[in-house]
């Protein structure tokens, strides 16, 4: 089970945080900054898979990452995930993203994070991975996108 | 009032802010206006307020106040709203509130509703925080939406059936029909997510697993056609199909094979197809690889397979890419234990991981290097670890050292005492991170290894100057230096030698520092008391013992108001007590022995008196001396008054035994037989082991000392079956 996904950039401000367990918001906050804590003193050329921070439960759960420029995709997952596997989804995650926003790079998470959540939605549900499939990823999201934009004939909207 | 700003428009604002107090300031405004937005019940902004509330909590801002508002955009009817409410729900709602339940009948309407993602985006929150309750009134519609013929709600369906299944263990039997037809969908999506569903069902209930087993058949068709089926653009990831799938059918087969002959056989076959075929210059071949080797590994696989299995693992050891030799490691590990001799193999590859600059390899090697050391291959394994104990990070220190401690002990034989006593001391100078109960082992160790005294106590000695707070290792040290110290001082080291006012500077100084324990201190005076009679500045000595004689700590007194008397009264009789310990035997080679190190309390038991007294050892390794009465010694040499007098100093604790001395009835042992003297001893023992005594009588006889030794065996089997 995947138990939290974080973006976040090389100076450690959080980017998206989805937590699929319950902790309390200064715990939440915690991990984050331990999170980075451990991943920003990584190498660049050491393998990608490390033992989780004492807050987030200690010896069963593993931190799986990827840097891709300047951001950290962080996956925390318990034995019952293959880490290869992992590093595999997050690799479609951020194809999929650079789809959806042509090019992606920070400022687009920065700006649209409701829809990265929901792209993220598509993925990976109650902490379990739900569809790996990219295309079709992609034509959920922009299906919904579509329905959003036909309710809003008025000037308000969210972003 | 003014329509609340873009989330947009806050984020760049929050982004000009060029200190922490000047976020939180523009923060708190933007709360402010949301807070007044919300109690005016503004419907038309209100999906955007919220959606900056969820950025602003994300950067760890409190947001609570919003909880409420998230449920009533959930029961609006526009798509926008819906989303950011549930989206909202997720981030800021959890069981533990209350206002959860309020969103029971929104989900349960969702669930029903006729646009499909609406029903999605209901599933999706109910599948990633639906309580309990919420899980117990819901299932019911989850059940339905799993027997739909909609792939993108039957995909969510089984997911959010495997939340309730975890939430609500007995409603798993309630999903047992609607999985009848799950693995014969075409869709990936819906294959993906029923075999997830699958695993969970069989992982937690063995019903479920054997009602499951008949579907190997079939797992093993569609992982064929997986294989198989050549490029298929849609489900293509770096050339080959559908990774993530074949990933969880291996899984889902291995819950299914394990312990199972007929699954096992059945799936024989694909593994070696999956095993050989599959392409390895990717991450993701690499991945269902992987994966293959656990199952195999943990079904009842035929031993080529196996062989097949490790050494994929061996080739994943030799790779390049940093992750796959973790992962390499880390199922080696988990092999280790069922096929030894084949991971042996790779020994060397695995030493030499080691030196990986990796700190997770490093740790991952470091373990598996534990598990490999056996009796054959000690002397190298020991050479390359200690190696790595004295140069790896601070963080591995800990582990190391017990897992050197513990080979040590259990390979090191007698041939290997001098490997094995540099282990020993290369993990006590590791300091702290020894375990305190290890302390009399090593100390027994030390005893046994006659020719490496020197060299151990030069080394425990200048640990020691650098470093005195690691208990273990001063206890350690000055037990060394009271015993060893008059070799410390002669010149048998190869370094220059401390001279004996500066050895004793060093003992004092633990006696009064800070950082020493009780412990620690009662090990030092009885360390310093030692070298009273290995050194020749007795005097100095006298005085160290004489002022703790009215310390407060209780023991430390005692022992030193005890040893003030050695230096008066009983002057005659220091030489003998403080002599050097003789070899220890170890306890579970040898059954009881006599002078044993100490571990755990018991209660005491009565023996009878008419035995004689065994010895008893203090805490701190000075012999007592004793009395006793023997009817069969030999009184006809002598007619005049025996006189000699008992001291009796505390028991110790026995690893086998437990004693407790009660005072003699007398002192005096009158001549010719005319009297005995009889002192009553309670010896406690739990292992039932047979009793032996080994007895030293002094005494003074016409003035002058006399030493007799003595032993015992014949106690009658009653007293210690």
């Amino acid at each position: 089970m995947i138990k939290a996904i974080l973006i976040f950039n090389n100076h450690g401000k959080p980017r998206l945080s989805k937590f699929y367990e319950h902790y309390t918001e200064d715990t939440e906050q915690q991990i984050i900054r331990e999170t980075f804590h451990l991943v920003s003193k990584r190498d660049e050329n050491v393998c990608n898979f490390l033992e989780g921070g004492m807050l987030i439960g200690g010896s069963d759960y593993k931190l799986i990452y990827r840097h891709y420029a300047t951001l950290y995709f962080v996956f925390c997952v318990d034995s019952s995930e293959s880490e290869l596997g992992i590093l595999d989804l997050i690799q479609v995650f951020v194809e999929t993203l650079d789809k959806c926003f042509e090019n992606v790079c920070e400022l687009d998470l920065i700006f649209h994070v409701d829809k990265v959540h929901n792209i993220l939605a598509e993925m990976v549900m109650g902490g379990m991975v739900l569809e790996t499939n990219m295309n079709e990823i992609i034509t959920q999201v922009d299906a919904q996108n579509k329905m959003e934009k036909s309710e809003t004939r008025q000037p308000e909207t969210i972003s | 009032m003014p329509a609340p700003i873009r989330l947009r428009e806050l984020i760049r604002t929050i982004r000009t802010a060029r200190t922490q107090a000047e976020e939180r300031e523009m923060i708190q405004k933007e709360c402010a206006a949301i807070r007044s937005s919300f109690r005016e019940e503004d419907n038309t902004y209100r999906c955007r307020n919220v959606a900056k509330l969820l950025y602003m909590h994300m950067l760890g801002y409190p947001a609570h106040f919003g909880q409420l508002e998230c449920l009533k955009l959930i029961a609006s009817q526009k798509f926008t709203d819906k989303r950011i409410g549930y989206l909202g729900a997720m981030l800021l709602l959890d069981e533990r509130q209350d206002v959860h339940l309020l969103m029971t009948n929104c989900i349960k309407n969702d669930l029903n509703h006729s646009t499909q993602y609406v029903q999605g985006l209901a599933l999706c929150t109910l599948g990633c925080m639906g309580s309990s309750e919420m899980c117990r009134d819901l299932a019911g519609e989850v059940e339905k939406l799993l027997k739909t013929s909609n792939s993108y709600l039957r995909k969510k369906a089984a997911l959010c059936a495997v939340h309730v299944i975890r939430k609500v263990p007995e409603l798993m039997e309630m999903f047992l029909p609607a999985t009848k037809n799950l693995l014969s969908e075409k869709n990936h999506g819906v294959l993906h997510t029923s075999v997830v569903l699958l695993t969970e069902m069989c992982e937690r209930s063995p019903d479920m697993l054997a009602h499951f087993r008949k579907l190997v058949p079939q797992l093993v068709r569609i992982l064929k056609n997986l294989i198989m089926s050549g490029y298929s653009p849609e489900h293509d990831v770096s050339g080959i199909s559908d990774p993530f799938l074949q990933v969880r059918i291996l899984r889902l087969l291995r819950i299914l094979g394990k312990s199972d002959d007929d699954s096992s056989e059945a799936m024989n076959d694909i593994l070696a197809q999956v095993a050989t075929n599959t392409e390895t210059s990717k991450n993701v071949g690499n991945a269902i690889l992987y994966e293959t080797v656990l199952t195999i590994m943990d079904i009842k696989s035929e031993s080529g397979l196996r062989v097949l299995a490790i050494n994929i693992l061996g080739r994943f050891l030799l790779n390049n890419d940093k992750n796959i030799r973790y992962v390499a490691l880390t199922s080696l590990l988990k092999t280790v234990q069922t096929d030894h001799n084949a991971v042996q193999r790779h020994r060397s590859t695995i030493v030499d991981c080691l030196k990986d600059l990796d700190v997770s390899i490093k740790r991952r090697a470091m373990e598996l290097s534990f598990a490999l050391v056996n009796g054959n291959n000690i002397r190298g394994m020991m050479k390359e670890l200690l190696y790595f104990l004295d140069s790896c990070d601070p963080e591995f220190k800990a582990d190391c050292a017990s897992g050197v401690f513990l080979a040590a002990e259990k390979y090191g034989t007698d041939s290997l005492t001098s490997l094995h006593v540099t282990a020993v001391l290369s993990c006590v100078l590791a300091g702290s991170y020894v375990r305190d109960d290890s302390v009399p082992n090593l100390i027994q160790l030390i005893t046994n290894s006659v020719e490496m005294h020197a060299y151990t106590v030069q080394r425990l000695y200048k640990a020691l100057l650098d470093d005195i707070s690691q208990q273990p290792l001063v206890q350690v040290a000055s037990w060394c230096i009271g015993e060893y110290g008059d070799l410390l001082v002669s010149g048998q080291c190869e370094e220059e030698e401390p001279i004996q006012d500066e050895v004793l500077d060093v003992l004092e100084g633990l006696l009064v520092s800070n950082l020493s324990t009780p412990v620690t201190r009662g090990y030092a005076l009885t360390a310093i008391m030692k070298l009273s009679t290995r050194f020749s500045s007795v005097n100095r000595i006298k005085k160290v013992v004489s002022i703790y004689g009215s310390s407060i700590d209780v023991e430390l007194q005692q022992r030193a108001v005890e040893y003030n008397a050695l230096f008066k009264k009983y002057d005659h009789m220091r030489p003998a007590l403080l002599e050097r310990m003789p070899i220890m035997e170890k306890t579970a080679t040898n059954g009881p022995t006599e002078i044993v190190q100490t571990n755990g309390e018991t209660e005491p038991s009565a023996v009878e008196p008419k035995h004689p007294p065994p010895v008893t050892q203090p805490a701190n390794q000075v012999r007592t001396p004793y009395s006793g009465s023997y009817s069969e010694q030999d009184s006809s040499a002598v007619t005049t008054q025996f006189s000699h007098d008992i001291i009796t100093f505390p028991p110790s604790v026995f690893q086998t035994f437990q004693l407790q001395l009660l005072s003699p009835s007398s002192n005096v042992v009158p001549a010719l037989n005319q009297g005995t003297v009889t002192q009553v001893i309670r010896v406690l023992n739990p292992q039932k082991q047979q009793l032996r005594m080994r007895i030293k009588l002094t005494y003074t006889h016409k003035g002058s000392p006399v030493q007799d030794l003595a032993e015992v065996n014949n106690f009658p089997p009653q007293s210690w079956q």
